[in-house]
């Protein structure tokens, strides 16, 4: 009877194979149809951790450091791996209240729950410390290093530039949120060179979040490149000098090398230190330079378009020439129904004209260049004379965006036929309406870089190379063959060389408007500029290079409602040659007298 | 002299050495999973490794002990072991450790024990004797009532203990009596309380007793010359409707608030991976991402930084899983299975119904383990924290798995030698 049930084995097997065939489909499924266990497990396990490469350094032209790194250390927190923990500690670690806690804990969760977000920002090597000690304790916390740019020297912000975290208009994936990019400047323009490249290192943690050493003994890991090192033009000496000379006056001073168009120092007043704009204080310094009045974000010499006055009447004299329209010959009286002038000789031939800078000569010399009888009406005579006039002024590197490695330049303008069509309407304007050009006023605007970059022009007799920031990257010595290239105007050089000399007259002759320029062991060679502008007194003007020979520096110094372009430019920009070439002044007085002048308020 | 010799030669060796391997790998398993840096040796003591080596150690000894008592001791003395456990039982209830809520535990110089995993094996004792018994049939009521009374009060006992887990267990021996000649309709009935189970817990319980209806009302429309048909299928119908309404009664005031939210986590119905799902997800993180070979040994970064909690216990199946991979979990799994199905072809072998209802037995509670243990791991059941034969840490489950299969290997040795 009982032998019956023998056959009933076979249901029990059954029920324990099919169990087991449910085992191995569902091992199947979970361990090699489905992958996203792996992704969890490495969410779980692992800990992805960016190698932030040290930023390049940037150093002068004598090889002084501009621009180093120091370490500090971000908190960072993952809210998904976060535990109950003891809030006041870590409040008193990090240095903040229970509030801000809860806030970045929120902000962060609201970012991402699984992804690493910033809990608290650059914490001093001191703190980091005491927080390294105590953070096992806290699920979910970890500290990456970074470094913050310092500025020994506390100079040439404007240049150098800032860096800030990358905001949402990035778009390149390199970065992430938290990460810092150069936001102006040389840090901007250079910023895939000074980022070098990040690196990466995976770390395996267990489930209280402590590290349990690499991933596979790092094979996945990259190292760290660090950012190449930028060489760049700037002379500190000069720089630091620079901006000293220019305190409590509003204005620029751009210095080229004229025979490499090397930007030695570019000086914007007021200017800040640059290590204002850095760490935690930098929100709070920002904005306090955003709301003072003198603006001292704003780079003057690169973004201020001023009317260039009588430093344009070199130019001026040179387009005529290359017409023909006159001679270095050519003698015009001053009168002063055409245009306004000081008491000065009548100029008997072109170079005394500058030496005296006298407006009318130069009103005759533009009208003969605008209405050059081309044409029988003398609307359109002045549309093709004017036209001719902006080509060849345009030559000197102006009204248009110079292709130097520094974002944000302006332009300038220099106008043309069409521009003035646009006012006052087809043929609706002659050399009446747009004589004031002739003095370099009017509708015409040059920004401090370019008028230190016509002093290199005539420097050179003829040619300017684009100005640039950088001699050289890291180790390679080539530099964009951009900067090597010869930029020719479009006068042909026989003419400079009358210009130049009367440049030199300007400065050491008698009756010149430049003489508080002159040094002793050094010839200057210059033209004042004195531009009147509708806001308050006129801007004070001089451009100049130096030596005579060989010139190794050109200079433009540019001061607003100072006055007169001989008082104030001229002896600043004959200081910052006298120590670029010297290394010394030997004028005290001078000196004495150019720092303490307190120009800004004047107005 | 020619006796011992007998015994050795009709030892089922194919058994123990699936045992020993399976409790070999289940100590590796061990190893990685609570591996420490600090104590690489797998003999120091101080760690589960080094400590399960003293189990297996004193398991074996078990063994060898097991096989030099003579065999006629434990069928003699089946309702003896059984009643001393029962008492075992009860005394734990009164002086026992609490651990994870369950009062089970002995606490002997720093080891533990846990009278209800001896139940087990003394259970299985008591019901082979008593169906075992000359004048003993099945279908009679009170064989039935005899037997499931066998079973409840142990269930019961545990039950109070608060450990779920080891009471389930006792159901199992449906597959036993079922063998022994208990109708085979037991089984399709359970698998109806089952799905029904699930689906009262899934479906709204007036919707699922609609369906139910409109289903009998389509069977009685086709039988609807049949009165005692209809009859009988009106009786099922109540009985299904009150059935549905009490599981859903009971779930949700009858079960405490952790088995109902692994029940809820288990039916998708509740998705909290840091509370209630939070064992299962890890569990099922870490053997999904061992691939098809696997992480290698001691290479589980699940295992090693301990995301699965009760790694080396109730959640051992994951180191396998995840450090050996598909291939491994195989291996495993095949091992269980060809065990189970060897004891189930040896207890057929068996001359005496003694042996042969006790192997099923066997084959059962192992079987029951095996089911709950690796379909919990693998997410297909409800967390119950019952161990995985052989392979789980722990002294109390190796030493009661090793006498429960060692007694059956000492009956089957002997089997030639009865008449």
């Amino acid at each position: 009877m009982k032998t019956t049930y023998n056959s009933r084995k076979y249901v029990v097997i059954t029920i324990f194979l099919v169990v087991g065939f449910i085992f191995i489909a569902r091992l199947f499924f979970l361990q090699i149809i489905d992958n996203s266990y792996v992704l969890s497990a490495n969410k779980n396990a692992l800990r992805f951790v960016t190698n932030y490469p040290a930023r390049g350094l940037i150093y002068d032209r004598n090889n002084k450091l501009l621009v180093y790194n120091e370490a500090v250390y971000d908190l960072m927190v993952v809210p998904r791996q976060v535990k109950t923990f003891d809030t006041t500690e870590l409040c008193n670690l990090v240095g903040i209240t229970k509030e801000d806690l809860i806030f970045k804990l929120q902000k962060a969760r609201e970012y991402s729950p699984y992804a690493a977000s910033i809990f608290e920002k650059q914490i001093s090597k001191e703190n980091y410390g005491y927080l390294q000690e105590k953070l096992y304790k806290y699920n979910g916390f970890y500290v990456q290093s970074r470094t913050l740019r310092k500025y020994p020297l506390s100079i040439a912000g404007h240049a150098l530039g800032y860096i800030g975290e990358v905001g949402n208009e990035v778009t390149d994936s390199y970065y992430k949120p938290g990460d810092y990019i150069g936001m102006s400047g040389l840090e901007k323009y250079y910023e895939p060179i000074l980022r070098g490249k990040k690196g990466s290192k995976i770390l395996m943690v267990d489930v209280f979040n402590r590290e349990k050493g690499s991933f596979h003994n790092g094979i996945y890991d990259t190292v760290a490149i660090a950012g190449e090192a930028l060489h760049s033009t700037l002379d500190a000496d000069i720089q630091a000098y620079g901006e000293l000379l220019m305190k409590n006056k509003i204005g620029s001073i751009v210095a080229i090398e004229p025979s490499s168009g090397e930007i030695l120092s570019m000086v914007s007043s007021p200017t800040y230190d640059p290590n204002l704009l850095v760490g935690r204080v930098r929100g709070v310094n920002y904005n306090l330079l955003l709301k003072d009045p003198s603006k001292p974000l704003f780079d003057r010499a690169l973004m201020a378009v001023y009317p260039p006055g009588s430093i344009f009447k070199i130019i001026q004299s040179l387009i005529a020439l290359e017409e023909g329209v006159i001679t270095e010959r050519s003698a015009f009286p001053c009168d002063k129904s055409l245009l306004g002038c000081h008491n000065h000789p009548n100029a008997t031939d072109l170079k005394s004209a500058i030496k005296m800078s006298c407006n009318p000569y130069f009103y005759q010399v533009f009208r003969r260049v605008i209405q050059h009888g081309l044409a029988n009406d003398r609307f359109q005579d002045s549309e093709l004379g004017l036209n001719l006039w902006n080509d060849k002024a345009l030559s000197f590197g102006l009204g248009q965006r110079l292709n130097v490695d520094i974002p944000n330049l302006k332009k300038g303008r220099i106008p043309d036929a069409l521009y003035y069509d646009k006012i006052y309407g087809h043929r609706g304007w002659a050399f009446s309406t747009i004589y004031s050009l002739s003095i370099g006023q009017g509708e015409m605007g040059i920004i401090p870089l370019q008028m230190a970059n016509i002093a290199a022009i005539f420097a050179n007799r003829g040619y300017y190379y684009t100005p640039h920031f950088v001699k050289s990257i890291g180790n390679n010595k080539t530099i964009n063959p951009e900067f090597l290239k010869k930029n020719l105007t479009k006068v042909s050089d026989k003419y400079f060389q009358v210009v130049a000399d009367a440049m030199y007259e300007v400065v050491n002759e008698p009756g010149g408007t430049a003489s508080q320029a002159r040094i002793d062991s050094i010839i200057v060679c210059g033209k004042t500029g004195t531009a009147q502008n509708p806001h308050g007194e006129d801007h004070s003007i001089f451009i100049a290079f130096a030596p005579r020979v060989n010139p190794k520096i050109a200079i433009a110094v540019y001061i607003e409602n100072a006055g007169f372009g001989g008082v104030w430019a001229a002896p600043i920009a004959s200081l910052i040659i006298e120590k670029y070439l010297t290394k010394r002044i030997k004028r005290k007085d001078l000196e004495e007298r150019m720092l303490n002048a307190k120009l800004s308020s004047k107005h | 002299m020619r006796e011992q010799k007998g015994i050795l030669g009709n030892i089922d060796w194919v058994m123990v050495g699936m045992y020993t391997m399976l409790v070999f790998m289940g100590w590796l398993n061990i190893y990685s999973a609570v591996y420490n840096e600090n104590h690489k040796s797998i003999l120091d003591f101080s760690q589960s490794y080094g400590k399960q080596l003293i189990w297996i150690a004193s398991s074996a000894l078990l063994a060898v002990f097991i096989m030099a008592i003579d065999p006629k001791f434990f069928s003699q003395f089946a309702f003896g072991i059984y009643g001393f456990f029962l008492f075992m039982l009860l005394v734990v209830l009164v002086s026992g450790k609490t651990t994870y809520g369950s009062k089970s535990w002995f606490e002997i110089g720093g080891f533990g024990l846990q009278p209800s995993e001896f139940a087990k094996f003394a259970t299985n004792l008591a019901l082979a004797k008593f169906l075992s018994s000359n004048d003993i049939h099945i279908k009679e009521q009170k064989t039935k009532l005899y037997a499931i009374l066998i079973l409840l009060i142990p269930a019961l006992l545990i039950l109070l203990q608060n450990d779920t887990g080891s009471a389930i267990v006792f159901v199992v021996f449906i597959l036993v009596l079922y063998r022994e000649g208990l109708s085979g309709n037991i089984l399709i009935f359970g698998l109806i309380i089952g799905v029904l189970f699930v689906l009262a817990l899934l479906v709204n319980q007036f919707i699922l007793s609609g369906i139910v209806l409109a289903l009998a009302l389509i069977f009685i429309f086709f039988i609807r010359k049949n009165r005692r048909g209809i009859i009988t299928i009106s009786v099922f119908l109540v009985l299904t409707i009150g059935f549905i309404f009490v599981v859903d009664y009971s779930f949700n005031h009858i079960l405490q608030d952790h088995q109902r939210e692994r029940i809820n986590v288990l039916l998708g119905k509740e998705i909290d991976l840091k509370g209630a799902g939070y064992n299962v997800n890890q569990s099922k993180i870490a053997i999904g991402s061992g691939g098809f070979i696997g992480k290698g040994f001691l290479n589980g970064t699940q295992t090693k930084f301990n995301f699965v909690p009760e790694q080396s216990t109730d959640f051992i199946f994951c180191t396998v899983g995840e450090e050996w991979g598909f291939i491994g979990s195989l291996v495993v799994v095949g091992l269980m299975m060809g065990l189970l199905i060897r004891i189930i072809f040896v207890a057929e072998r068996q001359r005496s119904p003694f042996s042969r209802i006790y192997g099923y037995g066997v084959a059962s509670i192992l079987f029951m383990h095996i089911m709950v243990n690796i379909g919990m791991a693998l997410g297909l059941l409800p967390v119950i924290g019952i161990p995985l034969p052989f392979f789980s840490y722990g002294g109390s489950s190796l030493w009661s798995f090793t006498i429960l299969l060692f007694i059956f290997i000492k009956q089957d040795s002997y089997r030639l030698n009865l008449l």
